[in-house]
């Protein structure tokens, strides 16, 4: 048996395997919400016109994701969830705002 | 600390790669034909192996539309060319909409004389076209889904391939076939993965772009409200402007030949006129719009030059000028135009073709050393996984079998349903699908049945004879074969009838290979890894 990276070894075999559970979860679906809230954030802030706005952003955001599962593979465990989620509440907060301030009437 | 984020990247990118390879190396094997679609169509309809163009072609042509369809209110004329000896032909009938494909008719001429052929329906290349995004036989959008999530997996096993064999260019000068077969394995699959890194970069990034607004709708759900109609307006994805009207009065059509003449002097450098557009034909107000074979943008929706008739005086018409894009959208139809290939000539499709094939290697090679790896860690005897085998490495190993071998021999049982169920059968081209999914189902059940070598070599001697024996099965049951198409200088032809030939060589190789063992007792015992190369992953 080969050794383990260190960074996926996380005690027995048990604990293990729900790490690479919790991080393919975190690389597939965080990464995702992260790359469709920013997607969102830049196409309300990019100073561009809308539809040059929405296009760049949304094709930003598939290297975003790609980025982010990246980087859930290559970070310490505890540092997954918060690393992804941190980033996509305050870009989803950013949205909140400035789609607010641009409809006109902030709710 | 560095080794050990590399050694999470090699496992990242091996696991990637081997959940999704299968699908990934199906995506591969069938866009890279698809690269060549019409001419696998072409040679999949031996009916139009005898059209030869002249001169008189688009004249005669057009005659024969103002026969077909007098009262249409728009022909479209494909000129043959390289891509294609015969004349296609559609038009739309007077009570269509103008935007109705649906409505559209189509006919198949003749070059030389103009006649209607009756090609054997088939699919052609767009099935192997239309598989490679939308997969066969389930709802299109949930198949462009599954497809899209391959792509994603894709673009995550090159990047963290990327930085786990981060001296790869070190690594591409590294070729030891004749060594152990881990490591030779390994050497191929870098080589043809660095060989053609900007191509698989591209191709998957712009196969994400191509699904863009179905795989991450939220920008553009939020910006415009959820009116996606009111985006794509926005964006420059406008739909030509109808036609005008048919006029009341009827107007001969001007002689059409002077026209190409000019059109064929002003682009010869891009293979002359590539097609005629009539609308209104034999009205007052009936125009003539003539386009180049091949595009001067490679971008996905660039306007190529036309050139604008009036169609009963000759005279040539201003053009509108079609709305630049702006940067965002070039940038990306630019990414998307390289993906589709369609402003290539007959060089650079075989460029895309070649890193098409060499992807194609490169996700078969990676699924095959995952495999090879696992039974190098178990012991110098195991090459061949004789001895006992956990069920996982022997699924992975099946499954590489008959996905890997198998879908070849797939592909060639579909070339040769094309020429042996008889031409008239109905429901014709959905047999020869039918043919493909069969022989690539049999190839997926035998693998389980045979040890794995013998799977392999089996596999692989089939693939290559099937391959290796369509230039005769053309030969016996089409007039465009070998003897006929190198005299002629009819590339488009000899060109698949050689291609079949070198695939069922390299299959043969590689069959011959395995028969043989090359690789069996020289397996190193605990491999010996080139500098920067991380291989190590826990199993």
């Amino acid at each position: 048996m080969t050794t383990l990276p260190s960074r996926l070894r996380f005690g027995p075999d048990g604990l293990r395997r729900l790490d690479v559970a919790s991080r393919s979860l975190a690389g597939i679906v965080g990464g995702y919400a992260l790359a469709a809230v920013a997607a969102m954030f830049l196409a309300l802030a990019l100073p561009m016109p809308r539809a040059e706005a929405v296009y760049t952003a949304t094709m930003m955001s598939f290297a975003i994701h790609a980025g982010a599962f990246v980087w859930a593979f290559s970070v310490r465990t505890r540092r997954v969830w918060p690393g992804l989620l941190g980033p996509t509440l305050l870009l989803g907060g950013g949205t909140w705002l400035l789609h607010g301030l641009q409809s006109g009437a902030p709710s | 600390m560095k080794d050990g984020f590399r050694q999470s990247m090699a496992w990242l990118h091996s696991w990637s790669g081997l959940l999704l390879g299968w699908l990934l190396f199906a995506v591969f094997l069938t866009g890279t034909i698809a690269y060549f679609r019409q001419e696998v169509t072409v040679w999949m309809q031996p009916e139009l192996h005898g059209s030869i163009p002249d001169a008189g072609t688009a004249e005669r042509a057009v005659e024969r539309m103002s026969q077909l369809a007098p009262d249409a209110a728009q022909w479209t004329i494909a000129l043959p060319g390289e891509r294609s000896p015969a004349v296609s032909v559609s038009w739309r009938p007077a009570d269509a909409k103008p935007n109705d494909r649906a409505a559209l008719k189509r006919a198949t001429l003749d070059a030389g004389t103009g006649a209607v052929l009756e090609p054997r329906e088939t699919a052609g290349g767009n099935f192997l076209y239309r598989f490679h995004f939308e997969l066969y036989g389930m709802p299109r959008e949930i198949a462009r889904w599954i497809v899209g999530i391959a792509t994603m997996a894709m673009l995550v096993a090159i990047v963290s391939g990327i930085i786990t064999h981060r001296r790869i260019f070190k690594d591409l000068f590294t070729f030891r076939p004749e060594k152990a077969a881990l490591r030779s394995w390994m050497d191929g699959h870098v080589a043809a993965a660095v060989l053609a890194l900007p191509f698989h970069l591209m191709i998957t990034y712009s196969g994400l772009l191509l699904f863009m607004t179905m795989l991450m709708p939220w920008a553009v759900d939020l910006a415009y409200d959820g009116n996606r109609q009111a985006y794509f307006a926005e964006s420059g994805f406008r739909r030509a402007p109808p036609p005008p009207r048919p006029a009341p009065q009827a107007a001969p059509l001007t002689p059409v030949a002077p026209l190409l003449a000019e059109a064929d002097r002003r682009w010869a450098d891009r293979g002359g006129v590539g097609s005629l557009t009539v609308t209104n034909p034999g009205r007052a107000n009936a125009t003539i719009e003539l386009r180049p074979a091949e595009s001067d943008s490679i971008g996905r929706g660039a306007a190529t030059e036309r050139l604008l008739f009036d169609g009963v005086t000759g005279r040539a018409q201003e053009v509108p000028a079609a709305d630049p894009q702006p940067a965002a959208m070039a940038t990306g139809n630019y990414l998307m135009g390289l993906h589709l290939a369609r402003f290539a000539g007959p060089g650079m499709r075989w460029l895309f073709f070649v890193s098409g094939v060499a992807g194609t290697v490169m996700v078969g090679s990676g699924l095959i050393f995952w495999v090879v790896k696992r039974r190098s860690q178990r012991g110098r005897a195991d090459t061949w996984g004789n001895g006992p085998e956990p069920f996982g490495h022997r699924l992975a190993d099946r499954l590489n079998i008959g996905v890997v071998a198998g879908l070849p021999l797939a592909v060639a049982a579909y070339f040769w349903a094309n020429r042996l169920l008889p031409a008239g059968l109905g429901e014709r081209a959905g047999w020869e699908i039918e043919v493909f999914f069969l022989a690539w189902a049999a190839a997926l059940l035998h693998a389980p049945l045979r040890p794995s070598r013998r799977g392999w070599a089996e596999q692989l001697w089939a693939g290559a004879a099937l391959f290796a024996l369509l230039p005769v099965l053309n030969l016996a049951t089409a007039p465009g074969h070998l003897g006929n198409s190198l005299p002629a200088g009819n590339w488009l032809l000899a060109g698949f009838d050689l291609t079949a030939l070198a695939v069922g060589l390299l299959l043969g190789f590689a069959a011959r290979k395995v028969g043989r063992n090359a690789f069996a007792g020289k397996t190193v015992p605990a491999p010996v890894l080139p500098a920067g190369a991380v291989v190590e992953e826990p199993t």
